[in-house]
């Protein structure tokens, strides 16, 4: 229930990620009504002001906007969220590469690990 | 509008020579959770004996809004002492029945609600309540009022990690956006994530306050890390 938090960041920084994530993965579409700064502090299991400041900052992002007096939506620029997915994908990428620097292997063992997965992976 | 709490060389000695809090200096603004947080023997729970009148300052003073403790403040806060004081013999609905007579701000309805979220009928004597049980009802009692200051002394220490996540909940559903919450804890890890900003007393002085995202920006570890660090046996 609650969200998984690592120690080490800040907290609102790992709330706008999860967000941030929430909204690239299609938990929540364009244009969806996000729910209040409140329950999303409580659903997370987080202080309000914390959930308050990442808001802020996704909404400095363009990810969501807020209206006066209806809530906070997700944005509808589509064009946005591919952008973030691509983002998003090539730092899973980086981090899966240097894992595998780290553990001594070369780009072209890498190369074939990898498909080796991508096949395994088709087959079940 | 004042600070809801502010201490001013602050110091209490209980006259063995030792200092519980030395020259402290505090102000805490509204609309936050703040963790309290030492070593035993830090002065944590003399300072909130002292905010609460049931100590009277060596030196220095306190103020709550603006006042010295006294029968206004205790209108406008609400406090969860360490060690419950409720009468064995009553039936939860006794204490919710002094509550209301007690103070004006209490909320029936919240505190009727919350006990029926946790299970716990209005006729049970509390003698017959488990411990984390009585604690859980004194909390409840603690968070039905509308205060302007909580004070909680450990108010997870004696309980299951799940009802520790259902306390913290209600922690979080029930305060007030203008209300501020001074908690103290050995837990930190357990409630770092609720908390705005945190105080470390040490020898009876403050150490450190900070937001924890501060701490964890500049540090670059949680505060519960940064506990185990500076408090190091």
């Amino acid at each position: 229930m609650t969200w998984v938090l690592d120690n080490n960041m800040p907290i609102y920084l790992q709330l706008m990620g999860r967000i941030q994530r929430d909204i690239i993965s299609g938990r929540y579409g364009p244009g969806d009504k996000l729910p209040s700064v409140r329950e999303l502090a409580v659903e997370a299991a987080v202080n309000p002001n914390t959930m308050q400041k990442a808001m802020s900052e996704l909404e400095r992002s363009g990810l969501v906007y807020s209206q006066r007096t209806s809530g906070r939506f997700i944005t509808e620029d589509e064009e946005l969220l591919k952008e973030l997915k691509k983002e998003q994908a090539a730092r899973y990428l980086e981090e899966f590469i240097e894992s595998m620097h780290n553990l001594g292997l070369k780009n072209d063992e890498i190369r074939i690990l990898f498909e080796d997965a991508m096949k395994g992976e088709k087959e079940e | 509008m004042k600070p809801i709490l502010e201490c001013y060389g602050l110091s209490k000695s209980y006259g063995n020579g030792r200092w519980a809090l030395s020259n402290l200096n505090l102000s805490l603004e509204r609309g936050q959770i703040v963790g309290l947080l030492g070593p035993n023997g830090s002065g944590k729970t003399t300072l909130i004996k002292l905010i609460n009148d049931l100590l009277v300052p060596t030196e220095g003073s306190v103020q709550i809004d603006g006042i010295l403790p006294g029968v206004e403040t205790k209108k406008i806060v609400s406090y969860l002492p360490e060690r419950t004081y409720l009468t064995p013999s009553w039936k939860v609905r006794d204490l919710i029945m002094y509550f209301e007579d007690f103070y004006d701000n209490f909320r029936r309805d919240r505190a009727e609600e919350m006990l029926e979220a946790l299970g716990i009928g209005l006729h049970a004597r509390l003698r017959t309540l488990s411990k984390g049980t009585r604690e859980k009802v004194q909390l409840v009692m603690v968070m039905s009022r509308d205060a302007e200051l909580y004070i909680l002394d450990e108010p997870i220490g004696g309980v299951d990690p799940a009802a520790r996540d259902y306390i913290l909940n209600t922690i979080l559903t029930n305060y007030n956006e203008n209300a501020t919450i001074l908690l103290s804890t050995h837990l930190i890890s357990d409630i770092e994530n609720i908390l705005d900003r945190v105080i470390f007393l040490q020898n009876g002085q403050v150490v450190l306050n900070a937001s924890v995202d501060e701490v964890r920006m500049e540090q670059k570890k949680s505060v519960d890390m940064l506990f185990r660090e500076v408090f190091r046996c």
